[in-house]
């Protein structure tokens, strides 16, 4: 019984969204259609790192990172063959190969996936805010190779003229997809080790919890879909450059966790429409007055007010009523 | 590979180690005390520049007092980020401040993107400071000489206030056990704000070194040297004074080594070769070379 009310909440919410999507891919014009499908990506963003930061309690500043080597994947796996050999200097079976959208960004995905593997091993023997740092460290490595890989990256000329097939089609299948898996996550028997983890390591080690696999799950997880948002992001863009993935996106997309609440899937996704709309307010305001940098200061300014009054964040760890069957709640 | 050449590397390395040891000893403070990673730290040092840049093109006034004036505003900036920013916030999760500090600093940044836009500004000292010293083939300007003389003075200045004064004592004692200190009746507030003084003092300097030095200034110029300072607090151990301060010069020098000893196409790797070196030292000696055992973060 609460089973399939479960579904039905959920089939209902999934058929509200296509029916959105056919609607305002109907009526809006480009620049707003544009905004929404950046929306999108932050919600993949925010949510996935909400399964590692939210659940796990792992603060990761690493998620541009992950976001690069999944967009740089997808973007040199879908470039078309002919500017490929203009522009880059690629082994012989790369510089040949031009893969639909869809394959190249879950490899992309997978990749970015593979590297937090590569680099959670290491590094996940770390706690608390050295874990952070450490993260930021390898955002900073990542941007440093990508700036100076010349012959596959263009160095800090990035990648320009992708083609241009992201739209709501795409973006809106993954923020379902991100966020079933989230929600799957959350309420099954890995998601308690997660949060049990995040509330205290110690006893939920005694209690038979596998520490370190967890955690590399939990990191390994949140890259994968950081992976498919840079892939989805840079064929959005149409341009792919090693700053566009920087420490301020980072903070972003942190602070949507943290004001959404950490653990709250509800509270990223909510998050996520406030700050990137938010931005987008930000922007011709700034271009307009010339007063550059307001958007980012009232955020920050934001942040230190939530984590000093409402350290929880709106949401807390909980999702609203209506989305919770008795088995989850 | 001449003998001079590495000489010459070497002095570079030690001013460049000067200014990261000034930044780290802050850093170094700051956590010891309350255990925070102060993100922010290094965007006071944008804001010493930037006073600097001021007062001395801007204004005019002599040179001894510029560094004056800076060595106070910063302090006073010090004060006004911990009591903004971290007093409401004491006793939450660590990870709380550093988040915390993150958004300070991002909005330091900005604010001074907003007032004195993103373009860099040319930064001159004066013709006495721009002489160059040439000294048995290492030459440098004397500048130079003043960054490292003085960052010598203020870090042993620094150490005997922390070693021998009443302050000082408080300090120590409410980096040692901070619930303790406060039932010895030392006040606790005040001592916090003392630390955040001293090491955005010497954060503040740093940045007016740093303008003297590389001669072009922007309002994120404080945060790469800052994280690198950071990194120059671990290496030395965090926590540990003297740790900052060798920490510092460690890290200055062997980064003018790994640039000027190895082939130039690694020279753009600097950064991935100090981030490499950081997440190496934490894992391998995540007490530094001087620092105590660090207790389990939470």
């Amino acid at each position: 019984m609460n089973q399939s009310r479960n579904r039905l909440v959920f089939l209902a919410l999934i058929l509200l969204g296509i029916g959105f999507v056919a609607l305002v891919r109907s009526t809006v014009n480009e620049y707003i259609l544009s905004i929404i499908n950046f929306v999108g990506i932050y919600i993949i963003l925010a949510v996935s790192l909400n399964i590692t930061n939210g659940f796990t309690g792992l603060f990761s500043l690493g998620h541009p990172g992950f976001m690069a080597i999944g967009g740089y994947v997808t973007a040199i796996l879908t470039f078309p063959v002919s500017r490929k050999s203009m522009f880059l200097e690629l082994p012989q079976w790369l510089a040949n190969l031009e893969m639909p959208f869809f394959p190249a960004s879950i490899i992309g995905g997978v990749c970015a996936a593979m590297m937090a593997l590569v680099v959670g091993l290491p590094v996940l023997r770390l706690r608390g805010h050295y874990l952070a740092v450490a993260t930021l460290g390898f955002l900073i490595i990542v941007q440093v190779l990508i700036t100076n890989w010349d012959s596959v990256t263009r160095g800090p000329l990035g990648l320009n003229g992708l083609p241009a097939i992201t739209n709501l089609w795409y973006v809106y299948p993954w923020v379902v997809v991100t966020v079933y898996v989230a929600w799957k996550i959350k309420f099954s028997s890995y998601g308690r080790s997660m949060l049990s983890i995040r509330e205290d390591d110690m006893a939920a080690q005694c209690l038979g919890v596998n520490l370190f696999r967890t955690r590399v799950a939990a990191l390994v997880i949140g890259a994968f879909f950081a992976g498919i948002a840079g892939g989805l992001w840079a064929h959005l863009v149409t341009a792919i450059t090693p700053t566009s993935f920087s420490l301020i996106l980072a903070f972003y997309i942190v602070v949507m966790v943290v004001v959404g609440g950490a653990g709250s899937i509800s509270g990223a996704f909510i998050a996520a429409i406030i700050f990137s709309v938010l931005t987008e307010i930000f922007r011709p305001l700034e271009e307009n007055l010339d007063v550059y940098g307001i958007g980012e200061i009232f955020t920050a300014a934001i942040l230190i007010l939530i984590l000093i009054y409402r350290p929880q964040g709106l949401f807390g760890s909980r999702e609203p009523g209506f989305l919770l069957t008795r088995d989850t709640q | 590979m001449s003998g001079e050449y590495i000489a010459q590397q070497i002095v570079n390395g030690l001013i460049l180690g000067s200014m990261y040891a000034l930044v780290a000893i802050g850093f170094s403070m700051i956590y010891g005390i309350i255990r925070l990673i102060n993100f922010a730290h290094g965007d006071v040092v944008m804001i010493g520049a930037f006073l600097t840049l001021g007062l001395l093109q801007v204004a005019g006034a002599p040179f001894l007092i510029v560094a004056l004036v800076v060595l106070i505003a910063s302090a006073i900036v010090g004060i006004l980020i911990e009591k903004g920013a971290f007093r409401p916030m004491r006793g939450a999760p660590q990870v709380t401040g550093f988040i915390a500090s993150l958004a300070v600093s991002i909005m330091l940044q900005n604010l001074g993107i907003l007032v004195l836009t993103a373009q860099p500004r040319n930064f001159t000292f004066p013709d006495y400071l721009q002489k160059v010293i040439n000294m048995g083939g290492v030459s440098f300007r004397a500048v130079d000489l003043v960054i490292m003389l003085s960052a010598l003075t203020l870090m042993c200045a620094l150490i005997l206030l922390v070693n021998k004064t009443k302050l000082g004592m408080a300090m120590r004692a409410t980096a040692e056990n901070i619930d303790v200190a406060r039932l010895m009746g030392i006040n606790i507030n005040r001592t916090i704000m003392a630390t955040f003084a001293m090491g955005s003092a010497l954060a503040g300097i740093a940045g007016l070194m740093w303008g003297g030095k590389f001669g072009q200034i922007d309002p994120l110029l404080g945060f790469v040297p800052g994280l690198k300072s950071f990194v120059a607090a671990v290496i030395g151990g965090v926590g540990s004074i003297p740790g900052a301060i060798l920490g510092g010069y460690v890290l200055g020098l062997s980064e003018v080594l790994f640039v000027g000893l190895l082939p130039p196409i690694y020279s753009a790797f600097r950064d991935a070769f100090v981030f490499s070196t950081l997440i190496l030292i934490l894992l391998i000696m995540p007490n530094g070379i001087l620092g105590k055992p660090m207790e389990e973060g939470t």
